[in-house]
């Protein structure tokens, strides 16, 4: 039996339909960790950049991949992972950014802090603490609504 | 170039060391942000610590992967500075020994970045942005603290004290050195002086320091029992998967 390929814009297609495991409300393409799709002759190759180099959610994001692929009809899979260019939240797509900040996450600045709470959308916010709930994300308040939230770390 | 297995163990094995000793706050850190800045700076040092002792495994090929190298070596094989095996005692006196590595890790990291080896560039680029944000930190916990109550300064300043004889081992340099870590000396002065002064500290006038951690000719008899409670499971259970 010959399967036809599926073509790469196809496959970014699929990979924008897969969810980070931490922050669902974005694809893996919006977090802009997938580097590259390509068909080496029937196998296709994906390269995946981490986030951060210990974050726990790697393994599972692998998986994620590799599981929609195979759902999708694609059997030979090989993820590569690439550690340079490193990855940076500049690569996170617009529309992964207007997602978090509807999600209650304040998007990165690269003033280095959130411009607003993303609930009350008051400017007058405050760090609480340089790391969160998971190893992209800090801790930031709103002295408005005082409602705390989790901000995108800019790095 | 040169082997470069001693120099990646040197590496891999501070940020592993290091990284297990800032995880040993996790759950009992002084309240619940500075517990979870902790553990997510421990996370990034093992995260790094799995590509430096993966790269290590792959150069000494002998079959062996990072968790083999970090779990099935015993002391001597150890290359770690003696900064980072030495206890947390108390957060004044973790968040020293933090700061003193990250101040030095972060200018290591940056002069790898331009390695001839690709391999170790790529670690080194990716280590540098999570290192500085941990400097970052470490560098006001440190200010806020010394330059804070007569208990606090009191505190760092003896952190500081115990301290201070493990930092000239990390510019003792020879053959295994991928980069002439004794030139990052001046840049490491610097740096720390500005930090330590504005906290209102005093460096040690003593230049003593200890030595035998990376070169593993003799570590502090604190990396053994270290070692023996981060490597129980493993051993007891060879085979045990996650």
């Amino acid at each position: 039996m010959v399967m036809t390929k599926p073509s790469i814009d196809q496959v970014w297609e699929w990979l924008d339909a897969v969810p980070d495991p931490e922050i669902p409300v974005i694809s893996l393409v919006d977090l802009g960790i997938i580097r590259g799709v390509t068909w080496l002759n029937d196998v296709l190759e994906v390269i995946v950049t981490p986030t951060y180099s210990g974050c726990p959610a790697t393994r599972i994001i692998n998986l994620d991949i590799e599981t929609a692929l195979n759902d999708h009809g694609i059997k030979k899979v090989t993820l590569k992972r690439q550690l340079s260019p490193a990855w940076t939240t500049d690569w996170l797509s617009d529309k992964g950014k207007a997602k978090l900040e509807n999600y209650g996450i304040a998007p990165p600045q690269t003033a280095g802090g959130p411009t607003q709470c993303p609930r009350c959308k008051s400017a007058q916010v405050e760090k609480i603490s340089q790391f969160g709930s998971t190893p992209c994300k800090a801790q930031w308040r709103c002295t408005d609504c005082l409602e705390p939230f989790d901000y995108f770390k800019c790095i | 170039m040169s082997d470069p297995l001693q120099f990646l163990l040197r590496m891999g094995d501070n940020s592993l060391v290091l990284g297990h000793r800032v995880s040993e706050w996790c759950g009992v850190a002084p309240v619940l942000e500075e517990d979870i800045a902790l553990a997510n700076t421990a996370l990034d040092l093992i995260g790094q610590t799995q590509l430096w002792l993966g790269l290590a495994a792959e150069c000494e090929d002998k079959g062996r992967d990072a968790d083999a190298l970090a779990f099935h070596r015993d002391v001597w094989d150890f290359r770690n500075l003696l900064l980072v095996e030495q206890p947390n005692r108390d957060f004044g006196h973790t968040m020293m020994r933090q700061f003193l590595f990250d101040a030095w890790h972060s200018l290591v990291l940056a002069a790898l970045k331009s390695s001839e080896n690709s391999d170790i560039a790529a670690i080194a680029e990716k280590s540098l942005k999570e290192v500085t944000y941990h400097l970052e930190r470490s560098s006001d916990t440190v200010i806020a603290l010394g330059d804070g109550t007569e208990e606090s300064h009191k505190r760092m300043q003896a952190g500081l004290d115990r301290l201070w004889p493990y930092v000239g081992e990390m510019f003792l340099t020879d053959e295994h050195d991928l980069i002439d870590v004794t030139a990052l000396r001046p840049a490491f002065d610097e740096l720390t002086n500005d930090v330590l002064d504005t906290a209102t500290l005093s460096i040690p006038t003593d230049n003593f320091t200890h030595k035998g951690g990376k070169t593993g000719a003799r570590h502090t008899e604190h990396l053994g029992h270290m070692i023996a409670t981060m490597q129980f499971l493993p051993r007891a259970y060879p085979d045990a998967k996650w």
